[in-house]
């Protein structure tokens, strides 16, 4: 019976561990491909199986006590009534104070060093965190655009490898309005790609820091990790690691600006996105940015259909998915409640036109 | 029960009631065990609803992109879900707890200011049925039960003034109960029980008061300036006018943290006195046990930014608080191993009071654990703010304080019923309740560290989430069975006829023990006067001068009768009372009134000053 | 059991009751102790709040614009003097002389009127000089912070006058002097928080931003 027992434990465990690496899980922080991240599980996996065997050794001796002195039918017994033993309560005091010191060690060495800031030669962005998406800015002196403005992109954060990136974490908002004409706030958020970093959060008034380097080039997933309101749960990223000639190459494309529309529906599109849209229903312009025009309150759409720019609208949809970007500009709310967006009540025609010209950014 | 008969006074509206029996009276008690009843009884009706709310999560967690519950229905529920659990819930049935427990543990007849203590239960009633009106009126709090500013300040709906306004109310009875226990304790102690004879449970609430005597004002300030930037425009939480975010996060947090303590401190009590009756040994190094839960209480408020490790307030702040976290692992778990040694060498019989109290401490090891885990500053920049912490919370809070708080309904439930629960049908509540409880929140573990963020409504397929959200909704169900399992125990044992008188049923060791079942109005006939610690066992075994070892005292040696403590047969009581809740019905209507009118304000301030003036005046016993 | 006669008596809770406390203290007493050590912590956070958004008001007016602090050091003395009318109140409760105990506690709340009508001038001066609660940080934790002081000041007041209604209505036990005693510890702690406040918000100075 027992070894039946032993043997259902064991395979529960067994299975438990071996889901635990779960092939498709895109912010599993235990496969850190990130430098940063993979410190932070360095350091998680030793103290982990502390854990395990502190628990084992402790949930045993709980299981052996219950069964060893269960109270047996027919024999009745007082035992003895042993009130404490100090010697061996303060042993049991120092030893995990002992262990803990000795975790505690690693531990603020790593604290010292994950703040420690960028060195010459990283690349900066500036992380914007909105009412509910994520605007990526490239302050750098090489990395201004042909109409003098750093590169800005939403949703999908566009880093080169093996070089250290130094991310200023700034709270932005003030610029939209949803449905109810209620502005988009600046608000707590949290900037979290599980496979490259943990998390800092991302306060008004305050600049947090993250600095990290990748090696390893592809799309990574994260999310805000900080409730930020309605659509909290929406608000996700991606990071897309380039190797570097790549990177150099999607450099200089979004330094210029995306070649001007040959097709006529995109070029009606190009109309009715930099002009006032009819009956005073406002302009896309108001809100959004293309190459040297526009606003800086909602997604920059300079390269839209770049092919490193793979989702949008907080990254809930892929960029690619055309049905999904129509019934966004067709309602935003209704397919993202709450959505900063208002509803410009467009025509199928002027979707079409506007889809297409979007598809045109490249 | 013996009545307690009062001459009328007064004729007319504003007669004293009188009553101690019947519906009308428990509007009126004073009565330490009344309250404690309607305290627990309130309490578990809120458990139910705060589970409920835990389903209906659970039941959108279930597949990915769930749309039982849209957006904004989701931050309502599981902001409640929050709230009710730890305001409305755990506070109340330890309280409940307390109340009915303590003045009969250390040999009182009431506790300090019974009128007082009336007045915190009604305050609380109310405050939560304020929270609750929130849905029909606009909308329930949905910035999450921690309300960070901004978000806190600025969202539109009305749902975080409701939050802001109704926590101040549930805070103000917390206060007022918690310094009528602190008193009750420190002054009103039978003859002979000095602190280092007091049972563990009593020494716990002691601490537990003294913590929320001290961090609820800090949250009470964090909750006006709360509601001054919402109702009027004030900036302390405005980033545009220099105010600062992460003072809303100071203030909550400096109360936050005691306040798990709060949650837990009662649990360790009940493990305390549950566990050595049951393996007939007394509580092994009591003193450690009692001296942890001091240091448990001081250095709680030395840790409380490590909620805020990743909010960015500098190496030198996380180091330190990494340092203090670290430190109060140790007053906490080394109880751990005082509850262990207490059952090694018992002999332990497995009562359903016993496994929730055994359940109970092994569930808070594996929380404490990951809690440890935490304090891994860097690691815990991946954990924060993810299924991990909510595993590790709901295995210390639901693991240790509720399954300690089943332990404590069959424990005592003979003492306050007089009846016992069905012990069959408990041992199957427990196991039901010990397997759902690891499927519900085990997995949230692994769900975390892949990835899975807090307060989110929805979950893509993409993430290879799925599967283990499911095994924690039907986990989630499986206690939601097992809870009913309990209430149905709970009806058919008071459905059924009261046969069997249960004075002492598990041999019990401590001094509430020594009066019947439940006990009379008046507690004790006489004070038992105390020469020890587990007073009632050491006049039930004697130990025998031959052999060393315990054998029963003579019969009778457990009576009172030779303490000579009766009072020549006269027993002061206090008298029932309306002014309490008179009192306690203003503050509600003030909060109202800050919503939507200042009259409402005016009169409501007028309600609590009637209220408090009759109170004044009314002498705590009526004139004959 | 059924021999014991339980009937009415006075409460457990008051002073001259026979039985006895575990610490020789009324229940009354440590009572308010601990309810001013909770209080401790209320006016702590507010004052820190304070101190923490000193300087951090991005618009004036600023403290040294609206400040007379010779006024309200007028107002502060008066404050303190009425503790002293308390003393005195508690003084003559204890001698039993009734008359002067409800002539002191008149006083020391007519002082307290005094401080609270002092306050509200200065607090119209300082909005018609343009501070108010929404202006700026400042506006917002000084008006808080005294605000709610002042509240505690007026809870203080209404407690006195109750004090002299029912002792001059015979409502007053025979020992007077405890509740005044207590009614006294309390008006001490608002006077103690004050002087704190005092020296915290308007002697340290708070230097004005200078213009860019």
């Amino acid at each position: 019976m027992r070894k039946k027992v032993l043997w259902t434990l064991g395979s529960i465990a067994g299975g438990l561990l071996l889901a635990a690496c779960a092939p498709n899980a895109t912010q599993d922080t235990l496969q850190p491909v990130g430098d940063v991240a993979k410190q932070q599980k360095a350091l998680f996996v030793p103290v982990f199986w502390v854990a395990v065997a502190v628990f084992v050794i402790v949930q045993g001796g709980i299981l052996y006590i219950a069964i060893r002195y269960r109270h047996r039918k027919g024999r009745d017994r007082m035992p003895k009534q042993t009130h404490g033993n100090t010697r061996l309560e303060i042993g049991w005091t120092i030893a995990p104070a002992v262990v803990l010191a000795v975790v505690t060690v690693p531990t603020v060495a790593l604290i010292w060093d994950l703040a420690r800031p960028a060195g010459e030669g990283a690349l900066n962005i500036t992380v914007e965190g909105y009412q509910w998406w994520w605007g990526f800015s490239y302050p750098d002196d090489d990395m201004v655009t042909d109409w003098d403005s750093p590169i800005t992109i939403a949703d999908t954060m566009v880093v080169p490898t093996g070089r250290q990136i130094s991310l200023a974490l700034e709270s932005k908002g003030g610029g939209a309005q949803d449905a109810n004409q209620d502005p988009d706030f600046q608000v707590i958020h949290s900037f979290w790609v599980p496979q490259l970093f943990g998390k800092q959060d991302v306060v008004p008034g305050r600049t947090n820091h993250i600095v990290f380097s990748v090696d390893e080039p592809g799309t990574y997933t994260g999310q805000c990790a900080e409730f930020c309101g309605l659509q909290h749960g929406r608000m996700k990223l991606e990071v897309r690691a380039l190797e570097p000639a790549d990177w150099e190459a999607w450099v200089e494309n979004q330094k210029t600006l995306a070649p001007s529309p040959t097709d006529p529906l995109a070029q009606q599109g190009e109309e009715l996105f930099l002009n006032p849209l009819s009956d005073g229903r406002g302009a896309c312009i108001q809100c959004h940015a293309v190459g040297d025009q526009g606003a800086t309150a909602a997604p920059n759409l300079s390269h839209f259909a770049d092919p490193e720019h793979t989702c949008f609208a907080g990254c809930n949809w892929r960029t690619e998915d055309r049905e999904a970007l129509a019934a966004w500009l067709a309602d935003p709310d209704a397919v993202k409640l709450g959505a900063k967006m208002p509803d410009y009540q467009l025509t199928d025609e002027e979707i079409d036109a506007l889809v297409a010209y979007l598809y045109s950014l490249t | 029960m013996a009545t307690v008969t009062v001459p009328e006074t007064a004729r007319g509206l504003l007669r004293r009631p009188t009553a101690t029996t019947g519906a009308w009276s428990w509007l009126t008690t004073v009565d330490h065990k009344k309250i404690g009843i309607m305290y627990g009884v309130a309490a578990f009706v809120f458990f139910i609803v705060g589970g409920l709310e835990a389903l209906l999560i659970r039941t959108q967690l279930y597949r990915p992109d769930g749309t039982l519950l849209n957006a904004d229905q989701y931050n309502q529920v599981f902001t409640m879900h929050g709230i009710t659990m730890i305001f409305l819930f755990v506070m109340p049935m330890s309280s409940a707890l307390f109340n009915y427990l303590i003045p009969l543990m250390i040999g009182a007849r009431d506790v300090a200011f019974p009128r007082l203590n009336a007045y915190s239960f009604w305050v609380f009633a109310l405050g939560g049925l304020f929270l609750y009106s929130s849905p029909f009126l606009g909308g329930a709090p949905n910035g999450g039960w921690f309300g960070y500013a901004p978000n806190s300040t600025t969202d539109p709906s009305i749902g975080m003034t409701f939050y802001a306004l109704g926590l101040i109310i549930t805070g103000i009875a917390s206060t007022a109960g918690a310094v009528n226990l602190a008193v009750t304790v420190v002054n009103m102690r039978a003859p002979g029980m000095s602190l280092f004879r007091m049972p563990p449970f009593v020494w716990m609430g002691l601490v537990v008061q003294f913590l929320l005597v001290f961090s609820l004002p800090i949250i009470t300030v964090a909750l006006f300036q709360l509601l001054f930037d919402r109702r009027w425009d004030t900036a302390f939480f405005d980033p545009t006018r220099g105010g600062d975010p992460i003072l809303w996060q100071h203030l909550f947090w400096l109360f936050g943290h005691p306040e798990v303590y709060i949650l837990i401190l009662p649990a360790f009590g009940i493990f305390s006195e549950v566990l050595p009756v049951f393996s007939r040994k007394p509580l092994f190094g009591y003193q450690f046990v009692v001296f942890s839960g001091i240091a448990i209480g001081f250095i709680g408020f030395g840790v409380w930014a490590h909620h805020m490790f990743a909010a960015g307030l500098g190496p030198v702040a996380n180091t330190a608080f990494g340092i203090s976290t670290a430190i109060i692992a140790v007053p906490t778990g080394i109880k751990i191993f005082n509850w262990m040694g207490t059952m090694y060498g018992g002999d332990i019989r497995f009562t359903s009071a016993m496994l929730f109290s055994v359940g109970g401490v092994a569930m808070f090891v594996i929380g404490g654990l990951s809690g440890v885990t935490h304090a891994i500053v860097p690691s815990d920049y991946q954990q924060t703010d993810t299924y991990y912490i909510v595993a590790h919370f709901h295995y210390v809070l639901f693991g240790g304080a509720i399954f300690g708080f089943f332990s404590a309904f069959f424990y005592w439930w003979p003492k306050v019923f007089g009846r016992r629960l069905n012990e069959a049908l408990g041992k199957i509540e427990f196991w039901l309740m010990l397997v759902g409880f690891n499927l519900a929140f085990g997995p949230m573990h692994i769900l975390g560290l892949q990835g899975m963020i807090r307060r989110e409504y929805s979950y893509p397929e993409s993430l290879g989430l799925t599967f283990w959200n499911q095994v924690s909704t039907v986990g989630a169900f499986l206690i939601a069975l097992s809870v009913l399992m309990f209430m149905v125990n709970v009806a058919r044992t008071h459905l059924k006829h009261r046969d069997e008188a249960v004075e002492d049923p598990w041999d019990a060791r401590t001094i509430e023990w020594m009066t019947t079942s439940p006990p009379p109005v008046h507690n004790f006939d006489e004070i038992p006067t105390v020469h020890s610690l587990d007073e009632f066992w050491h006049r039930k075994y004697v130990e025998d001068e031959r052999s060393g070892t315990l054998v029963p005292a003579q019969a009778g040696a457990a009576d009172t009768h030779d303490d000579g403590h009766a009072g020549h047969g006269s027993i002061h009581l206090p008298s029932p009372s309306y002014w309490p809740l008179v009192a306690a019905v203003g503050l509600p209507i003030m909060a109202y009134g800050v919503l939507y009118s200042w009259w409402l304000v005016g009169l409501g301030a007028l309600v609590v000053l009637t209220g408090i003036f009759g109170w004044a005046l009314e002498p705590s016993v009526a004139e004959e | 059991m059924a021999d014991l006669a339980i009937t009415p008596g006075h409460g457990a809770a008051e002073p001259h009751d026979e039985h006895a406390t575990t610490t020789g203290l009324p229940n009354t007493k440590i009572a308010m102790w601990v309810f001013l050590a909770s209080e401790c912590l209320l006016f702590g956070a507010l004052i820190t709040t304070y101190v923490l958004y000193r300087g951090a008001s991005d618009t004036g007016p600023y403290p040294a614009d609206v400040f007379d602090i010779p006024y309200t050091s007028v107002s502060s003395f008066v404050l303190l003097a009425s503790s002293l009318t308390m003393v005195l109140s508690l003084t003559a409760a204890q001698k039993r002389d009734v008359a002067r105990m409800r002539l002191w506690l008149l006083a020391t709340a007519l002082l307290g009127l005094t401080f609270v009508g002092g306050q509200v001038y200065e607090f119209t001066a300082f909005y018609d000089e343009g501070l108010s609660i929404t202006t700026n940080l400042f506006g917002t934790t000084f008006y808080v912070l005294t605000g709610f002081h002042g509240v505690h000041v007026t809870v203080g007041i209404l407690m006195l006058l109750s004090l002299v209604g029912f002792s001059a209505a015979d409502r007053l036990p025979d020992d007077a002097a405890f509740p005044v005693e207590m009614v006294g510890l309390y008006w001490h702690f608002v006077d103690i928080v004050w002087i704190i406040i005092f020296t915290v918000v308007y002697l340290i100075p708070t230097p004005s931003p200078v213009p860019a």
